[in-house]
């Protein structure tokens, strides 16, 4: 029997993966995730893309809002920002993908200081405010901005190629998203177990008490703005050269909250709460889709309702989680973890 | 005048209408307890928010190391070598003791986000070398059954430990304590007052303590400064506070001097 982990040295203590058990399972979610598209049918690598960069989108959005205590309603303007700059990187001036992602993760980058610098005094409500409004700025930017944007017509970015080879199947596709949610989750895993991510957890909790340990507040909230929408940049990127046409819809205000809903369902302040939340929160409307096919004989005034039952249920969820599981889906497998852990005694 | 670490000079605080601190001159000196005793509103803790930059003092200065802490930010203040610990323990409630006392440390570090997120190399070895000094603290005040607890679910007498802890692995020169036994059991007080003593022999820093308890500041402190209605009183050995007529009076009302 297993009576704990015990280390001897610190340099084993600060391993992430900590036993050969986790590292085992590890492995074998890596060989799952190659071999996945070699295997699944195209829906389902295609399903599999959009929750990937839901993940980097959510992660981005726990960086700032889980991790740092800062509430942002204009996700989506910072993935919006993100996937234009792509767009119209590879578009107009015909640089390659490999190039623009970054770009375009730098430009949000950019935005995100600039929003930073007014929520610097402000906190809370105010802030989600501010980020609210920011939102609009940017959708209202990429309409009426026609010989930049295109209006509200869109713009379809290239799908990206190194050398003669195009991916430009979901298949392929699919191996950059897998290697960017790879890296966009070590970088967050690796940020908040040192120094930065600290500081932003205690500017979170007590931002008095970050003060008086030498923190500067300034500097790391705009810090965390500019991580946070680097990710977004980034996911909003991945989104443009893999739609067929990016448009103003695809970055609305519904976006931003289903983001929210993300860390929300998945585990406010959590790395792998973001990834179980982005991975529900966009299978959720396909779920839906599911049932309503299955009793479609049935009621078949259903499918004809299906953006309401969405909205619905999604409305449902959130609060749900609010109410009766505020640690969200990473909080739950926690419990169920220490729970057999530590069979047959409560605790 | 050497071995003067703070200068506090002459200065005034008002909140409003309201006179915090009226021409208030103190001096903090090396390897020395220092105690600011008072009664409540008498404007203790404001005089610590004065020296840690969270209240501006709109008249007089506070000279350390030739500068004027009133025109310096609170983190920067942090980074001089001044530590402090507060009344209603503010804590990172959703760290552990040992990630709030690693972050504690977090002016000794240098390498920032990016190396954050790559981890490996330098800024893993760095961590473990500031974690070995965490560890002596933890040591030090007793803390290895928490190490790994989640600061929020810890009891009172237990968190304010671990706010004592965060503010010494900063390695102060000065370590500024706002009523350190508040709230705390007789057990818990002794406790506490041992690791004052213990910090101090250890350390050789100068600490500055704002305390309402009188048996433990006569027992601990080198100097006593007395302040009542944000002006001070008197200032002295224990021995002398304790005959004070003036202290008396603050303390026990008119007339019964």
């Amino acid at each position: 029997m297993i009576n704990g982990n015990f280390k001897t040295n610190y340099e084993d203590e600060i391993k992430i993966f900590q036993t050969t058990f986790v590292k085992f399972w590890l492995v074998i979610l890596f060989v799952g995730l190659i071999i996945f598209p070699l295997v699944a049918d195209r829906y389902f690598i295609y399903l599999c893309n959009l929750c990937g960069i839901a993940i980097i989108g959510a992660l981005g959005l726990n960086i700032l809002t889980g991790y740092t205590g800062q509430i942002s309603l204009g996700h989506a303007g910072f993935l919006a920002i993100g996937g234009y700059t792509s767009a119209i990187l590879s578009t107009k001036l015909g640089i390659p993908f490999w190039l623009a992602m970054p770009l375009s993760g730098i430009m949000a980058a950019m935005a995100g200081m600039i929003v930073a610098i007014p929520s610097l005094r402000l906190k809370g409500l105010y802030i989600a405010i501010t980020t609210f409004a920011f939102g609009f700025i940017v959708d209202h930017l990429i309409i009426h901005w026609e010989s930049m944007t295109n209006g509200p017509s869109g713009i379809t970015a290239p799908r990206p190629s190194l050398g003669v080879f195009v991916f430009d199947s979901d298949k392929s596709y699919y191996f950059i998203i897998i290697v960017m949610v790879i890296l966009a989750t070590g970088f967050a895993r690796n940020l908040f177990r040192s120094r930065v991510g600290r500081a932003l957890i205690a500017i979170r909790d007590r931002d008095i008490a970050a003060e008086i340990i030498g923190i500067n507040l300034t500097k790391y909230k705009i810090q965390a703005f500019s991580i946070s929408s680097f990710y977004a940049g980034i996911a909003g990127s991945l989104m443009a050269h893999y739609f067929d046409v990016i448009t103003f819809e695809n970055f609305t205000l519904m976006l931003s909250i289903q983001y929210l809903a993300m860390i929300i369902v998945g585990g406010v302040g959590s790395i792998l709460g973001s990834i179980y939340g982005a991975i529900f929160i966009t299978l959720l409307p396909e779920l839906i889709r599911l049932l309503t096919d299955l009793f479609r004989q049935e009621y078949p005034s259903l499918t004809t309702r299906f953006a309401d039952l969405k909205s619905v249920t999604f409305g449902l969820i959130i609060i749900i989680f609010l109410i009766f599981g505020p640690k969200g889906l990473y909080g739950v497998w926690r419990d169920i973890k220490v729970y057999w852990k530590n069979w047959p005694f409560t605790y | 005048m050497e071995n003067n670490l703070i200068h506090i000079k002459n200065i005034h605080l008002a909140f409003g209408g309201t006179q915090a601190l009226l021409n208030v001159s103190l001096e903090i000196k090396e390897k020395e307890i220092l105690a600011i005793i008072g009664p409540n509103g008498a404007g203790k803790t404001s005089l610590l928010n004065c020296i840690s930059g969270f209240y501006r003092p709109y008249k007089g200065e506070i000279i350390y190391q030739n500068m004027d802490l009133t025109k310096v930010a609170p983190h920067k203040i942090a980074k001089l070598g001044i530590a402090r610990t507060f009344q209603n323990i503010e804590l990172y409630t959703g760290l552990n003791t040992l990630d709030n006392l690693m972050a504690a440390r977090h002016i000794h570090m240098k390498r920032g986000a990016f190396w954050d997120g790559i981890y490996f190399g330098p800024r893993r070895r760095e961590d473990i070398k500031h974690r070995k000094f965490v560890e002596e603290v933890i040591d030090l005040l007793e803390l290895e059954p928490v190490r790994k607890k989640i600061v929020g679910s810890l009891p009172y007498g237990q968190r304010k430990r671990v706010d004592l802890a965060r503010a010494l692995c900063m390695n102060p020169k000065i370590l500024l304590l706002d009523e350190p036994m508040a709230g705390m059991n007789v057990e818990e007080k002794e406790d506490m007052a041992r690791f004052i003593l213990d910090i101090f022999e250890l350390r050789e820093i100068a600490v500055v303590l704002v305390e309402h308890n009188m048996d433990v500041v006569m027992d601990i402190s080198d100097r006593i400064a007395v302040l009542d209605f944000g002006t001070k009183i008197a200032e002295g050995s224990p021995d002398d506070i304790k005959g004070d007529p003036k202290v008396i009076r603050a303390y026990l009302g008119a007339g019964q001097s």
